[in-house]
């Protein structure tokens, strides 16, 4: 973990819910798809956490999903606006570990991590089958930066106004998969552990206090006993989840 | 003896400034980011004699100026703190540390006091009466005299180590509260514990919090934990730790001039993990800056 400042170099709506943030700034501390940061934002005391969603040596790309006051604030501040940024947190996707099938199933802005998944591992020559789904057309967003990548993410809208109609659970049993990534709501998590019946990771979106283990504001509970989603996750493996608990 | 130095209950302090139980855990997530033997001290998370899961999520929530925080007192348990936590923190910590301990009964209370109390880390014991996201136990004690006065007692007849009794704000008198503790043989009182509050998420048009109500802290609560301080310092003889929404250097001169011999600092650790050491780095030019030779000259001194 390092606090640092970041500047806002790009802010641009993707749709009307989300927009793209790029962001400027020492990105050393962020080595795996993932991992999260996160941001102060002005008049607001608790920092919000997101998921980074690309990543090079001279920044980062975020995608926020307008969901309170403060996302709404993050969407209006310009390019050239200073943000303090609490960097390489949480633990990230393993490595190594997809097989010759990985498969990547993503729920809205939960996407984002699995996009920085999808460029590691198509250049080390693997071939991911990546799931995307949104409520309506209108919510649709980065399916060419996926296809830029020689990827071309299969849709699902819940109005079936792109893509086909339903969920992306609808699609796990007819597709081959030696392991799957998931971010997404935790509906959508859970429903992905219970249709599939291979390994599997899957990155949590909470609201979290401080992003790095102190508070307790995120845990959940774990066949190990009580987690930290912010800081012995945001990954978790698909056995060590209890749900109902 | 340098300037920052102040005597807590017996115990010398390098600085009066320690971070607040359930903002430090146990102390390493920080120590990766500084090193934390630059505290006066830190209180441990709260630990109850068997290990609590907390409530469910979500238990964090923005508000104005501050955070509302539902955590529910999860933790291991006093046996796994001892034998998994507390030789962690040795290795990054060489301080006296407080321990919080939290309970459902007086027996609760006594038992992890006693267990811990045999610890030669732990150098104060802060009993937190004032947990205002349990069902059972928690600020319940925290509001009564007669019971605040019960729970001292208990937990005063098991250790040596100074016993300071962690009060709530959540009461129509806390001077009386205080006055209660000091009489059943407390050796400091902390103050304060975080307010009553909540919040309603217009998206789903339901209470945000998962336990329906939390408690507020940060900024927006340090004028009422400085009123407090102040109250309770005219009542009891005994050292103030004062607690709620300290962000720098200038909040924690206010609250020893209120009355505190020490503060602590808890919200201000989640928004930024340095808040802690540059609070204290910022301490001797304030001092300058307000004619303050030593930093202990100035608690109570706004009663004179």
């Amino acid at each position: 973990m390092e606090c640092i400042e970041f500047t806002i170099e790009e802010n641009r709506p993707l749709t009307r819910k989300v927009n793209l943030l790029r962001l400027a700034g020492n990105t050393a501390a962020i080595t795996r798809p993932g991992q999260f940061v996160s941001l102060s934002l002005p008049g607001f005391f608790l920092r919000r956490p997101f998921s980074v969603c690309d990543r090079d040596d001279h920044g980062i790309t975020l995608l926020v999903e307008r969901v309170g006051e403060g996302t709404s604030l993050l969407h209006t501040l310009p390019a050239g606006t200073a943000l303090s940024v609490l960097t390489g947190l949480g633990n990230g996707f393993t490595g190594g570990v997809a097989g010759d099938s990985p498969l990547l199933i993503g729920g809205g802005t939960g996407l984002s991590p699995l996009f920085w998944l999808t460029k590691e591992l198509t250049a080390q020559n693997t071939k991911p089958t990546v799931l995307l789904g949104f409520r309506t057309a209108a919510d649709v967003f980065f399916e060419e930066e996926f296809c830029a990548l020689g990827i071309r993410p299969l849709l699902f809208t819940e109005d079936g106004s792109a893509g086909r109609k339903g969920l992306v659970t609808d699609a796990l049993p007819e597709i081959p998969c030696s392991m799957f990534y998931a971010c997404g709501p935790e509906a959508m998590l859970r429903a992905v552990c219970e249709s599939s019946s291979g390994p599997g990771e899957l990155a949590f979106d909470v609201r979290m206090g401080c992003g790095f283990g102190a508070c307790m504001g995120c845990s959940r509970a774990t066949t190990g006993g009580m987690k930290r989603v912010c800081k012995d996750g945001p990954v978790f493996r698909k056995e060590e989840l209890l749900w109902d608990a | 003896m340098g300037r920052l130095n102040v005597n807590l209950c017996g115990i010398e302090l390098d600085n009066p400034v320690l971070a607040a139980s359930g903002t430090f855990g146990y102390g390493y997530e920080f120590a990766e980011c500084y090193d934390i033997n630059l505290l006066g001290s830190f209180s441990f998370k709260g630990t109850t004699r068997d290990g609590r899961r907390g409530n469910p999520l979500p238990r964090i929530a923005e508000a104005p100026s501050g955070m509302l925080n539902a955590i529910g007192l999860q933790n291991p348990g006093v046996d796994e703190v001892i034998r998994n936590e507390l030789p962690k923190l040795r290795e990054v910590f060489h301080k006296p540390v407080m321990a919080n301990i939290g309970g459902q009964s007086a027996l609760d209370y006594a038992e992890t006091a006693e267990k811990l109390s045999r610890e030669e880390q732990i150098g104060w014991l802060e009993v937190n009466i004032s947990c205002p996201n349990v069902r059972c136990g928690g600020m319940s004690f925290g509001t009564d005299p007669k019971a605040a006065a019960e729970i001292t007692r208990a937990v005063r007849a098991v250790t040596d180590k100074p016993v300071i009794m962690k009060l709530t704000p959540n009461v129509t008198d806390i001077a009386a509260i205080a006055r209660a503790c000091e009489d059943a043989g407390a050796d400091g009182i902390s103050l304060i514990n975080t307010l009553l509050g909540m919040r309603i998420d217009l998206n789903t048009k339901k209470p945000l919090l998962a336990n329906t109500t939390g408690g507020l802290s940060g900024p927006a609560v340090f004028p009422v934990a400085l009123r407090m301080v102040w109250q309770v310092y005219e009542a009891v003889r005994i050292p103030i730790i004062g607690i709620g929404g300290i962000d720098s250097a200038e909040n924690v001169c206010e609250m020893m001039l209120a009355g505190a011999t020490a503060v602590q600092v808890g919200a201000a650790n989640l928004r930024d993990p340095l808040a802690c050491p540059k609070i204290i780095a910022d301490l001797p030019e304030v001092l300058d800056r307000y004619g303050v030779k030593n930093i202990a000259d100035l608690i109570g001194k706004a009663h004179e």
